[in-house]
C-alpha cells in the first residue's frame, strides 16, 4: 500500500527531473563557450556525482527501511532496544568524512585555479589580457574600452580566444556582472575595484546581465557579449567611434548615471581620462558623488503607495526616470 | 503633527491591495463584533493575553504563524503567478514596485513571522515538558517575548495599506536599503518590525537558555535530554550569540537612515561590504536555529512511531554541537563572489561541507532507527519520511554551492532559491507540521484528522518538487532571483510548471485548514484521555491533555533517556498516574505588562516609521512606564493550594477512567 | 515501582515538599539568566568594536582618532568609572552584612560617579560636534559616536537601575526581591567597567598612540 503510493508519486519525479536534467543539457552552464565556465561545468557536475555514494544510499534505505519495517510487517525483526552499533557508526561517519575530506581538497584546488582576480594561462603566445572596464549603474551597463577609447552602454564586444580582464564596479548600488555561457560572476561595489578574468573559445553572442538585485529597473539590467573575430571586433569598434556622442566625466557621466530603466544600447565615441579611476575616486575622500546624485534622489522615491510608481514618474519630477530612460518608464505601463 | 503620514500613504488605486486590506478590515470586524457579542474579551485577556502559560504561549506563537503562512503564501503564488506570465515584453500584473516589495516580504515574513514563530512555539509547547518543569524560567519575559513579537508581526501587516514595504531583498543589503536609494518608508517598516520583534526573540533565547540549564527536573541530567531539547538548547544559544548581531546590524542601518551617519554609505568612508558580512554573520546561524529544532521533531517523531529508541542518541547530540558551533564560521559563503581572495574563499567552503558529516550522520541515524523497528506511518512520520528524501537533496545542492569556483556561476540564480526552498520546505516546514501532529494532542486533547493531514503532505511533496526542481534546471539556463520579468521566452514554459507547483503547495495549505476543520468538529472521536496518544517515550507524555497549567502534579524524575517510556514498561505497560497526597504548587501569575510593553513598542515603531516626534516619545515612555509598573509590582507568584491540585487530579482520573476504558483495554491489546 | 519514578519522591515515601524545587524566579536563576543577557550584550558590542575597526580609517578626508580625542579628560572619566566600581562593590559588601543605609549610601556615591562619567561624555560629544566633527562627518566619526554613546546608553540606564533600586531600598528594605536586583545591578555595572576597559584602551589609547 505504502509502497504503492510512493511508486505512483516517484516515477512521475524521476521522469521528470530526467528530462527536466536533459533539456539542462544545452544550457548556459552545461554548454559554456569558455575554458573557465568549462572547468566550472566540470566541477559542477563532479560534484555532483560524487554526493550521489550519498545520496542514492539514503533514498533507497528510507524508502526500503519504511517499507520493510512498517508496523504491519509482522516478518521483519523488531529490536526495541537496538540502539547502538559501532559499526554503523563507524561507516556513517566514515563514508560522508571520506567525500567531504575529497571535496575539500577539490575545493582549495578549484579555488586557486578558478580564482577570478587569477589572469588566464593561455597555452599560445601568453599575450596579455584585453581589459574592458564595466561599470553598473541603476539600471544599466557602461563598459570602458580603456585601450580604445571608447565607451558603450548595454553592449560589448571582444575577439575568440583572447583573455579579457573586466575590471568591475558600481557607481551606484551593488550588482552583480555575469556572462552565464563564460562562467564566474563578480561583484560590482561602488568605490571598489574588483576584477575577473574571462575567455570565449567560440564566437557567438552570449546573453550577460546583474545578478545581484539592485532596485527598481534591475530585471532588464541585461547587456549582449558579441564575440567574433579580430576583424569583426576591429569593426564594432570602428562603428562605435563613429558615434558623435562623447562620455566627459564628470558632466556627461552623471547624465547617464541618472537612473532609467531598460536602457537601449549607446555608443561613445570619446571618453575621458582614466574614466572608470574617476568613477571610482568619486566614492573616496574628496570626492564629489553625493552632491553630484542629490538630484537623481527623487527617482527612487516613487511614493508610499504600492502602485503609483508609474505616475510619479509623469509629474514634475522632470529629472527622473522618464526623461532620463529611453520611452516611458516601463512600470508606468505596467501600472495600469 | 503627523509626520511623513498624510492620506496619500494609503495606496487607494491598487486594487490588489485594496481588496486585500478590505478583506482584513470586514474580517477583523467581524472578529472584534463576535467577541464583543459572545462577551469574550474577558476570557481573551485573561486566558491568553495576559497568560504566562508557556504552552497557551506556545498556541499563540503557532496560530499567528498559520495566519501569516497564508499572507507568505499569498505573496509566492503572486510571485510566480506573475513570473509565469511576465516574459518576452508582457509586463505581467505587478510592476517593479510592488513586486519588489512582494518578494521582500515573503522573505521577511516566511522566516520572522512564519518559521520562526513555529520553531519557538513548538519549544514553548513542549521544552518545560519535556524537562519535567512547571515553566519557563522567567514567565513573565516569555510572555513580552510573544507580544514584541506580534508587535513585529502588527508593523509588517501595516505596512501593507500605510505606506509601503521594503524593495530590498529579505536581508535589506546595504546600499540599496540606505537612504540614498531607498528614501520610502519601506526600509523603515523592515526596521522596526525586525527590530522589536528580534529582542523579543532575543530574550526568548536567555529564557529558554536558562531554562533547560536550570528548570531540569531530577535526574535529568544533560544526556539524558530528550533530542528535541537539546536541539531547543543549541538552537537558543545560537540565538543568544547570534541575534545581537543582528540588533546591532539594524541598528546601525537606523543611524545611517535617521542620523545621516555612515556606516553602510557609498562614500564618506562607508562600508557596504561590512553590512553583508555582519548580517550574514546573523544570518547563517538563523537558519540553523531554524533547522535544528526540526530536527529535534524528527528524532522525537521517528523513534515514537517506530517504537524503538533513538539510534545513536550520544551521536546525535554531538553531531547537534558541531554544527552549532561550525555554523558561525560559514558566513561567507552566502558571498564568495565579493572577490575575497582564494584562499579566504577556500576557507569558507571546506567549513561549509564539513557541516555536511554531522547533517549526513544524522540521517543516518534517522534511518537507523527505522532499522529493526515497528513503524507506523501515521502523518508525522510521512513529513519525516519526505524530510528525508528532500533534505538530501537540498543538502546535496548545498554542497555545491559552497564550492567557491561552483558558486560563481550558481550565485544569485534561481539555483539558489530552490536550494534553501528545498531544505527550509523541506527541513523547517515539514518538520514544524510534523511537531504541530504530534504535539497537537498535548495542546488540545484530542489528535489531528490523519486522512487530511496525509493529503496535505502529498500535496505539499508534490508541490515542492513540481514548484522548485524547474528553477534548478533554469538556474542552469542563467535565470536570476528576484527579476520581475524576463526576456527570454523559452524560460516560460518552466516558470508555468512551477506555479502550478505552487498551486498544489496551496493545496496541501487548505488541506491543513481543512484538516483543523475536521479535527475540531469530531474531537469528541479524537479525543486523547490517557496524555500519551502515541505511545510516546518522552516526559511530556506523562501528564494529562491538555496538560494542566501547572503541568505536573508531581514533578517527574528521570532515570534515563526516554524516561516516561521505562517507566510504562516498568509499569506493565501502562503510564502511571498520578496519586494523592499533593503539595502547594507555586506558579507564577498572569502579566498585564507583556501586552502593554508591546503595545506601546508598536506606536513606538510605527511613530518611528513616520518620523511623528512626539508619538515616538510617548511610545517610548508608555514603555518605560509599563516596565516600571512591572519592577515595582510584587505580586507576581501565588500557590496553587494542594486541594484544587486534587481536585483537578480527581477529575483527570476520571474522566480517564471513564471515557477512556474502551480506548485503554485497546491500546493494552495492541502493546502485547 | 514505576510510580515512584513519576511521582515526586517527597510524597510517595512521605517526605516533606521543598518548595524550592518548583520556584521560578531563584535569585540563582535570575542571576544566571542575567549573566547570560550580558553575554548577549557582550556580543552587541564586540560587533560595535568589529564595525569601529573596520572604520577605523574612513576617515573621508575628515577628522583621525589623534585630532580629536583629548585624553587628560578621558583619564578623568576613566577612573570616576573606575572608582564608581569599587564604590559598588562597598555596597554588595554592605548588602552581605545587611546594612541598608550603608548600601544606600555607596549607590548613591555610585550614581554620583556615573552621572558625572556620563557629564564628561556629554560633553566631549558636545564639543565635537560644535567643531563639526559630528557623527554624519566620516564613516570613522559614526562608529566613534555609536561604539562610546551605546556604552554610555548602558551607563545611563545603569543610573536609572540605581535610582530604581534607591527607591525599592527604601520601600522595601533588604529582601528576596531587592537583593539579586542589587546583585544583577552588581553584573552590570562591572560588565560596563570592563567593556569601558576595552574601549579605553582600544578606542582612545591606541587612537592617539
Amino acid at each position: 500500500m505504502i509502497r504503492k503510493k510512493y511508486l505512483r508519486v516517484l516515477s512521475p519525479l524521476v521522469l521528470v527531473s530526467l528530462a527536466l536534467f536533459l533539456t539542462g543539457c544545452d544550457s548556459a552552464l552545461m554548454d559554456p563557450k569558455g575554458q573557465i565556465g568549462e572547468e566550472q561545468r566540470t566541477l559542477i557536475l563532479t560534484a555532483f556525482g560524487l554526493m550521489q555514494i550519498v545520496v542514492i544510499p539514503v533514498i533507497v534505505m528510507t524508502i526500503a527501511f519504511a517499507w520493510r519495517y512498517r508496523r504491519s510487517n509482522k516478518n521483519a525483526t523488531y529490536s526495541p532496544d537496538w540502539h547502538h552499533s559501532n559499526k554503523v557508526e563507524a561507516v556513517v561517519w566514515f563514508v560522508p568524512c571520506v567525500i567531504i575530506a575529497f571535496l575539500a581538497v577539490l575545493t582549495w584546488y578549484t579555488s586557486h585555479s578558478l580564482d577570478p582576480h587569477k589572469p588566464l594561462d593561455v597555452e599560445e603566445g601568453g599575450q596579455e589580457p584585453m581589459v574592458i572596464e564595466a561599470v553598473s549603474l541603476d539600471w544599466k551597463w557602461l563598459f570602458i574600452y580603456p585601450e580604445q577609447g571608447i565607451a558603450t552602454v548595454n553592449e560589448i564586444a571582444f575577439p575568440e580566444d583572447t583573455p579579457v580582464r573586466f575590471r568591475v564596479t558600481s557607481g551606484s548600488v551593488m550588482n552583480s556582472f555575469f556572462i552565464p555561457r563564460l562562467g564566474s560572476q563578480i561583484y560590482a561595489m561602488a568605490g571598489m575595484d574588483n576584477d575577473v578574468h574571462l575567455i570565449a573559445d567560440e564566437q557567438g553572442v552570449y546573453p550577460g546581465r546583474s545578478t545581484n538585485y539592485s532596485g527598481a529597473g534591475f530585471s532588464d539590467m541585461t547587456f549582449d557579449a558579441h564575440v567574433g573575430s579580430q576583424q569583426d571586433f576591429e569593426a564594432w569598434v570602428s562603428k562605435v567611434r563613429e558615434s558623435s556622442e562623447s562620455l566627459t566625466f564628470p558632466e556627461e557621466y552623471y547624465e547617464l548615471a541618472a537612473p532609467s530603466e531598460d536602457s537601449e544600447i549607446q555608443y561613445f565615441s570619446e571618453v575621458s581620462p582614466a574614466l572608470y579611476e574617476s568613477i571610482i575616486k568619486s566614492f573616496h575622500a574628496g570626492g564629489d558623488h553625493a552632491e553630484r546624485v542629490e538630484a537623481f534622489s527623487d527617482s527612487y522615491a516613487d511614493g508610499f503607495g504600492h502602485g503609483s510608481h508609474g505616475d510619479e514618474g509623469h509629474g514634475d519630477e522632470s529629472h527622473g526616470e522618464s526623461d532620463e530612460s529611453h520611452g516611458e518608464p516601463k512600470s508606468a505601463e505596467a501600472a495600469e | 503633527m503627523f509626520g511623513k503620514l498624510s492620506l496619500e500613504a494609503v495606496p487607494f488605486d491598487d486594487p490588489i491591495i485594496m481588496v486585500t486590506v478590505s478583506a482584513i478590515v470586514l474580517g477583523g470586524i467581524g472578529l472584534t463584533a463576535a467577541i464583543t457579542y459572545f462577551k469574550k474579551w474577558g476570557y481573551l485577556w485573561k486566558e491568553w493575553i495576559t497568560s504566562i502559560d508557556h504552552k497557551k504561549l506556545g498556541i499563540m506563537y503557532f496560530i499567528v504563524a498559520l495566519v501569516m503562512l497564508l499572507r507568505g503564501f499569498a505573496d509566492a503564488i503572486m510571485m510566480r503567478s506573475q513570473l509565469a506570465m511576465a516574459t518576452a515584453g508582457a509586463e505581467g500584473f505587478l510592476p517593479p514596485s510592488h513586486y519588489d516589495q512582494i518578494f521582500t516580504a515573503h522573505g521577511v515574513i516566511m522566516i520572522f513571522f512564519v518559521a520562526m514563530p513555529m520553531v519557538i512555539g513548538l519549544m514553548n509547547l513542549v521544552v518545560p515538558l519535556q524537562i519535567g518543569a512547571r515553566d519557563v524560567a522567567f514567565p513573565f519575559l516569555n510572555n513580552l517575548s510573544f507580544w514584541l513579537f506580534a508587535s513585529g508581526v502588527v508593523l509588517v501587516n501595516v505596512s501593507l495599506f500605510i505606506g509601503e514595504f521594503a524593495k530590498t531583498g529579505w536581508l535589506a543589503y546595504a546600499p540599496l536599503s540606505g537612504l540614498d536609494y531607498s528614501p520610502g518608508v519601506g526600509v523603515d517598516y523592515w526596521i522596526w518590525a525586525l527590530q522589536i520583534s528580534g529582542i523579543g526573540t532575543t530574550l526568548t533565547g536567555i529564557n529558554f537558555f536558562v531554562t533547560i540549564l536550570k528548570m531540569r527536573t531530577k535526574g535529568m541530567t544533560l544526556f539524558r535530554m530528550p533530542i528535541f531539547t537539546w536541539t531547543s538548547l543549541c538552537a537558543n544559544i545560537l540565538i543568544i550569540a547570534s541575534f545581537p548581531i543582528l540588533t546591532a546590524t539594524i541598528a546601525l542601518l537606523t543611524l545611517d537612515r535617521y542620523l545621516g551617519m555612515n556606516f553602510f554609505t557609498t562614500d564618506l568612508g562607508g562600508n557596504m561590504m561590512m553590512y553583508v558580512n555582519l548580517i550574514w554573520a546573523w544570518g547563517h546561524p538563523e537558519v540553523y536555529i531554524l533547522i535544528l529544532p526540526a530536527f529535534g521533531v524528527f528524532s522525537e517523531v521517528i523513534a515514537t512511531f517506530a517504537k524503538k529508541r533513538l539510534f545513536g542518541y550520544n551521536t546525535m547530540v554531538w553531531a547537534t554541537v558541531a554544527i552549532t558551533i561550525l555554523s558561525f564560521v560559514v558566513w561567507l559563503h552566502h558571498f564568495f563572489t565579493m572577490g575575497a581572495g582564494a584562499n579566504v574563499n577556500a576557507f569558507f567552503g571546506i567549513m561549509t561541507m564539513i557541516i555536511a558529516i554531522p547533517t549526513g550522520v544524522k540521517i543516518f541515524n534517522w534511518l537507523f532507527t527505522m532499522y529493526r523497528g515497528r513503524l507506523e506511518i501515521t502523518s508525522p512520520v510521512l513529513w519525516t519520511l519526505g524530510f528525508i528524501i528532500t533534505f538530501t537533496l537540498g543538502g546535496m545542492t548545498g554542497v555545491m554551492l559552497s564550492l567557491p569556483a561552483a558558486n560563481f556561476v550558481l550565485h544569485n540564480s534561481l539555483f539558489v532559491i530552490a536550494h534553501f526552498h528545498n531544505v527550509i520546505i523541506g527541513g523547517v516546514v515539514f518538520g514544524m507540521l510534523a511537531g504541530l501532529t504530534y504535539w497537537f494532542p498535548k495542546a488540545f486533547g484530542f489528535t489531528l484528522d490523519e486522512k487530511w493531514g496525509k493529503r496535505s503532505f502529498w500535496c505539499w511533496i508534490i508541490g515542492f518538487y513540481v514548484a522548485f526542481m524547474p528553477l534548478y534546471v533554469l538556474s542552469f539556463f542563467g535565470a536570476v532571483r528576484r527579476m520581475q520579468s524576463y526576456s527570454n521566452p523559452e524560460w516560460q514554459p518552466l516558470m508555468i510548471v512551477a506555479w502550478v507547483g505552487a498551486l498544489i503547495i496551496a493545496a496541501g495549505i487548505a488541506c491543513t485548514l481543512i484538516q483543523f476543520y475536521v479535527s475540531i468538529r469530531d474531537r469528541k472521536q479524537n479525543e486523547d484521555v490517557t496524555g500519551d496518544p502515541w505511545d510516546a517515550r518522552t516526559l511530556e507524555w506523562a501528564t494529562s491533555s491538555p496538560a494542566p497549567f501547572y503541568n505536573f502534579a508531581h514533578l517527574p524524575e528521570v532515570k534515563g533517556v526516554d524516561a516516561f517510556w521505562d517507566d510504562k514498561q516498568a509499569n506493565g505497560g501502562v503510564p502511571p498516574l498520578s496519586e494523592p497526597p499533593y503539595q502547594d504548587i507555586h506558579m507564577p501569575k498572569n502579566t498585564w505588562e507583556g501586552p502593554i510593553i508591546a503595545l506601546f513598542a508598536t506606536i513606538f515603531g510605527f511613530a518611528l516609521v513616520w518620523h511623528i516626534w512626539w508619538l515616538v516619545i510617548a511610545g517610548g515612555l508608555g514603555v518605560f512606564a509599563t516596565f516600571m509598573a512591572r519592577i515595582f509590582n510584587d505580586d507576581v507568584d501565588y500557590y496553587v493550594p494542594a486541594a484544587e491540585v486534587e481536585r483537578i487530579e480527581r477529575e483527570n482520573r476520571q474522566r480517564v477512567k471513564r471515557k477512556g476504558d474502551l480506548a485503554h483495554s485497546t491500546r493494552l491489546g495492541t502493546q502485547s | 515501582m514505576a510510580t515512584d519514578t513519576l511521582s515526586n519522591q517527597g510524597h510517595a515515601h512521605g517526605h516533606d515538599h521543598d518548595h524550592h524545587d518548583d520556584h521560578h524566579d531563584t535569585a540563582g536563576t535570575k542571576i544566571f539568566g542575567f549573566w547570560v543577557y550580558l553575554m548577549s550584550d557582550l556580543v552587541i558590542f564586540g560587533s560595535l568594536f568589529a564595525v569601529y575597526a573596520v572604520l577605523l580609517r574612513g576617515t573621508a578626508g575628515g577628522p583621525s582618532p589623534a585630532d580629536i580625542f583629548d585624553l587628560p579628560l578621558i583619564l578623568i572619566s576613566t577612573f570616576l568609572l573606575l572608582i564608581s566600581s569599587f564604590t559598588y562593590g562597598m555596597a554588595v559588601l554592605s548588602m552581605n552584612a545587611g546594612r541598608v543605609a550603608s548600601v544606600q549610601k555607596w549607590l548613591l556615591i555610585t550614581f554620583l560617579l556615573g552621572a558625572g562619567f556620563i557629564g564628561l561624555e556629554l560633553y566631549e560629544f558636545q564639543h565635537l560636534i560644535h567643531l563639526g566633527h559630528g557623527p554624519d562627518q566620516s564613516a570613522f566619526l559614526s562608529a566613534f559616536f555609536t561604539l562610546v554613546g551605546t556604552h554610555g546608553l548602558h551607563v545611563i540606564f545603569g543610573l536609572i537601575w540605581i535610582l530604581v533600586m534607591l527607591i525599592q531600598l527604601k520601600q522595601k528594605g533588604l529582601n528576596d526581591v531587592t537583593r539579586p536586583r542589587i546583585m544583577c545591578l552588581s553584573l552590570f555595572w562591572h560588565f560596563l567597567d570592563i567593556v569601558w576597559i576595552c574601549v579605553f584602551s582600544f578606542v582612545y589609547l591606541m587612537g592617539v598612540l
